[in-house]
């Protein structure tokens, strides 16, 4: 496609987007898309770290329930507005992956991944464990009526809606600097073959740790945003280790290392859950895992490059 | 006698490295001028790759020192060599596969530059000098053998080195392109580049260097001008014994 | 704490450890084979232990006499993962190979728990309960019966890859695939032979399981970290490793448990994994 007409398209995808909740007021569909939004803003966070600069992170909820415990525990015992427990959430998770990447980098391809998994499971247990933020019981953000902007909680949908496509559009924004800059070919350069990379004078571990830092930091900032639409967090729901397998699925079913991928995986894995929720869950029975693990399967195997690969296969030969 | 002499870049005092009972590098010691041209040559595992992993950073040398402009650089991570103005090339090529070529080289430009447009510049500067240019959009990995020891080349050039090493510039590659290969070493030793080259084909290396360092089961036998050094008894036999074995 | 209850739980991280190691030698086989880490470990171990429950709730086998039918139906299993699944995405990014083994993974719990429901079940009354007491020490007969058995397993599959003409031809194959078929050695063959091995390790550990643990779709999970952390403790491929990295691994786990805070017990096994790659990254061991 030629750029004029890319840039046209994405206005008037970003139109559809702002216009969407005037035109469907009902709370469901609004809610599909907010959650489709958090997970691609998730997704495209964790892509910076695994998709561009190849180091597999299992552990990502790490990330998410620091941003959802820090703004809840500032708001509780502080009363600060969560959009400033926002940041100190995205600033207490960039320090909290610095310390765990400092050990974890020094691994490398299926290690540096089981210690992820490692690490998360250490996070959920601790807080499991530790009362003051509520144990294994969770906690729940005090309810705020005022309608306050700086409250962080409304009543109308709508308000989320923006709030997440917003987290969503920096997610892909920072994306999309990364990409167009030495840091993005260096993050790549590494991904591909880090001795390589260093042997062309890249400080492979401060990268890394750089994608860390900017990944953790996103991911924080979807935390918060879903403590205050859910208003209740526990380590349960925002720490555990399906969290973060799915965050990376994904990523993978989209396209890993590229800017869209993980906004056609949310959207496309998202309404899936729903559907199969609807028509086939309510039972207790896991139809729509049983569904999303063979899909995993599939593409690892016809497709791994993800959906994102499909379609730039198909525009060559179109081409 | 110990200090740098003048315009000494590289200097290797008694580098040691063991792989457990197996001495690879012992007690290696030389010297490159700035602009010199020097061949290392020796047998299958005389210790070749391994030197370039210690003199690089790659590996950490178990004794002995290396020092750059005299100063040390022993303990250095390799991308603080790099970055000091050493480039290398690999044995067995590690090209990122699923970039372009273009980009590959930009990484290696982007040393020098954080601008994007000034790196692509750069990048197409060195493809041009390894003649690999028409392929700048391709992917890396349709690249051939040979095309990949060039893009290996025009990534370490992106980088600007004072200092390069290449590590097997003709193994692997068809006959009809060595000729070029070698022009365009020749062309970087006579553009100001010091250069230090491990090679097999004998031929090539004799033909290219000025000077010639001989490594036998991991230890220095031979320094000298290609003709002495040919000539050497040890060398002779190195030679034959591995032709004798094999 | 008195000393006894100490070396009460010195002596059980002990036994527990043998059964850690022998699920643990499965998944590092695979990895030694072909750097692939299967993910659906602990569902295969899930699986092993519902095919044991079965046998008892339907034809009244106890885990005992059916192990040798798990540890067959298991290998047959990792047969088929291998020809299925693996197999195709031996050539791939490793993030494709990952998530080969975590969609499985995830498709067999969510199918067990779809066929089976979310319950705990228990074979009740087997032929090996009770405890015996030595000096002073309880030791629970299931515990003690799972933990020869599991060793008793090791040691033949150690005897099997060090001694055998197949044994050696799966290490040629781990060593260096090409090498090894221009030796003659098929290594598509060994591939499959080696999950189906890996597998039934598995097998042998989930039927042994069942005599004293609780059956559900989700069983696998905690037993399958705990076995990523013994392979990456041991050295990622190397068998015998995985032995003392798996009684490490028990112990850590009881005495975590005790000295800390039961609650706690796994968080001290993933903090020593984490201060051991801190400071050996290919685990106590290396590769073999």
């Amino acid at each position: 496609m030629p750029r004029p007409l890319t840039f046209t398209a994405g206005l008037v995808a970003l139109a559809l987007l702002l216009t969407f909740p005037l035109v469907f007021t009902l709370p469901y569909p609004r809610d599909v898309m907010i959650r489709i939004f958090l997970y691609a803003t998730l997704a495209t966070a964790w892509n910076v770290l695994a998709g561009y600069c190849g180091q597999i992170s299992l552990g990502h909820a790490v990330f998410f329930g620091t941003g959802a415990y820090t703004s809840t525990v500032l708001v509780k015992s502080l009363g600060l507005t969560p959009w400033a427990g926002m940041l100190a959430g995205a600033a207490l998770a960039v320090a909290l992956s610095q310390v765990i990447g400092y050990p974890v980098f020094r691994l490398r391809g299926h290690y540096f991944a089981i210690a992820t998994i490692a690490v998360g499971e250490i996070v959920q247990t601790f807080m499991i464990n530790w009362d003051w933020v509520g144990g294994a019981r969770g906690l729940f953000i005090p309810i705020d009526r005022t309608g306050s902007l700086l409250a962080f909680q409304f009543r109308d949908k709508q308000v989320y809606y923006y709030i997440a496509l917003g987290l969503l559009l920096l997610a892909l924004w920072v994306t999309r600097r990364i990409e167009r800059s030495r840091t993005g070919y260096y993050f790549r350069a590494i991904r591909e073959d880090q001795d390589a990379a260093a042997s062309l004078g890249i400080p492979v571990a401060r990268y890394k740790q750089r994608a860390m830092a900017v990944s953790a930091a996103l991911t924080a900032l979807g935390g918060t945003f879903y403590a205050q639409y859910i208003l209740f967090i526990d380590p349960e729901s925002v720490l555990p280790l399906s969290l973060s397998i799915l965050i990376c699925l994904i990523a993978v079913l989209g396209g890993v290392g590229t800017l869209w991928g993980p906004l056609i995986g949310a959207a496309i894995l998202v309404p899936l859950g729903e559907a199969t929720r609807i028509y086939l869950g309510g039972t207790g029975k896991a139809i729509d895992l049983l569904i999303y693990g063979f899909l995993i399967m599939v593409i690892s195997v016809v497709q791994p490059g993800g959906i994102m690969a499909l379609a730039q296969r198909g525009r060559r030969r179109t081409g | 006698m110990d200090r740098p002499g003048e315009g000494v870049l590289l200097d290797v005092r008694g580098v040691t490295k063991r792989f457990g009972g197996l001495v690879a590098n012992n007690d290696i010691s030389f010297r490159v001028g700035a602009g010199e041209m020097v061949g290392i040559i020796g047998p299958n595992g005389a210790g070749k790759s391994t030197l370039f992993d210690l003199l690089t950073g790659f590996q950490p040398a178990d004794a002995g020192e290396v020092l750059l402009d005299g100063r040390p650089i022993t303990r250095f991570r390799p991308d603080e060599i790099s970055r000091l103005g050493v480039a290398r090339t690999f044995q067995k090529l590690r090209p990122f596969t699923q970039m372009t070529v273009i980009e590959n080289v930009m990484v290696g430009a982007f040393q020098k530059t954080t601008d994007l447009a000034r790196a692509r510049r750069d990048a197409t500067n060195a493809l041009e000098r390894v003649g690999l240019a028409d392929k700048a959009e391709s992917h890396a990995r349709v690249l051939s053998t040979g095309q990949r020891k060039r893009l290996e080349l025009a990534r370490a050039l992106a980088t600007k080195p004072r200092l390069l090493l290449l590590d097997e510039v003709t193994g692997g590659v068809d006959l009809r392109s060595i000729p070029g290969l070698v022009a365009l070493v020749r062309e970087l030793n006579a553009a100001g580049t010091t250069l230090v080259v491990i090679e097999h084909n004998m031929g090539v290396i004799m033909d290219v260097s000025r000077r010639i360092v001989a490594l036998h089961l991991g230890e220095v036998i031979a320094d000298g001008p290609p003709a002495a050094v040919g000539r050497d008894p040890r060398v002779v036999e190195a030679y034959l014994g591995q032709a004798y074995v094999r | 704490m008195t000393a006894e209850v100490l070396l009460q739980g010195i002596v059980s991280g002990l036994l527990m450890g043998f059964v850690y190691a022998l699920i643990a030698a499965g998944l590092s086989l695979i990895f030694g084979l072909m750097e692939i880490v299967n993910f659906a470990h602990g569902e295969f171990l899930m699986l092993a232990m519902f095919s044991t429950y079965w046998a008892w709730a339907l034809w009244r086998l106890d885990p005992v006499v059916s192990l040798p039918l798990t540890a067959a139906a298991l290998f047959l299993l990792g047969f088929a993962t291998y020809q299925g699944l693996i197999r195709w995405v031996l050539g791939a990014p490793m993030l494709a190979q990952i998530f080969a083994t975590f969609g499985l993974a995830i498709f067999l719990r969510s199918a067990a728990q779809a066929i089976w429901g979310v319950d705990f079940h228990l074979v009740k009354d087997p032929l090996v309960q009770g405890r015996i007491s030595l000096a002073g020490l309880f030791i629970g007969l299931p515990q003690l019966m799972a933990s020869v058995g599991a060793l008793l397993a090791f040691v033949f599959l150690n005897w099997f890859i060090s001694r055998t003409e197949t044994g050696l031809a799966l290490r040629a194959t781990a060593q260096d695939r090409q090498a090894a078929s221009l030796m003659g050695i098929d290594t598509e063959r060994m591939f499959a032979l080696g999950w189906g091995i890996g597998a039934a390790c598995v097998g042998v550990a989930g039927a042994l399981l069942t005599i004293f643990f609780y059956v559900f779709p989700d069983v696998g999970a905690s037993f399958a970290l705990l076995a990523y952390v013994t392979v990456a403790l041991g050295g990622f491929g190397n068998v015998p490793g995985t032995l003392v990295a798996g009684v490490v691994v028990g112990l850590i786990e009881v005495l975590g448990g005790l000295l800390i805070a039961p609650a706690l017990k796994y968080v001290a096994v993933f903090v020593l994994y984490l201060l051991v790659v801190l400071w050996r990254p290919q685990g106590l061991f290396g590769r073999f």
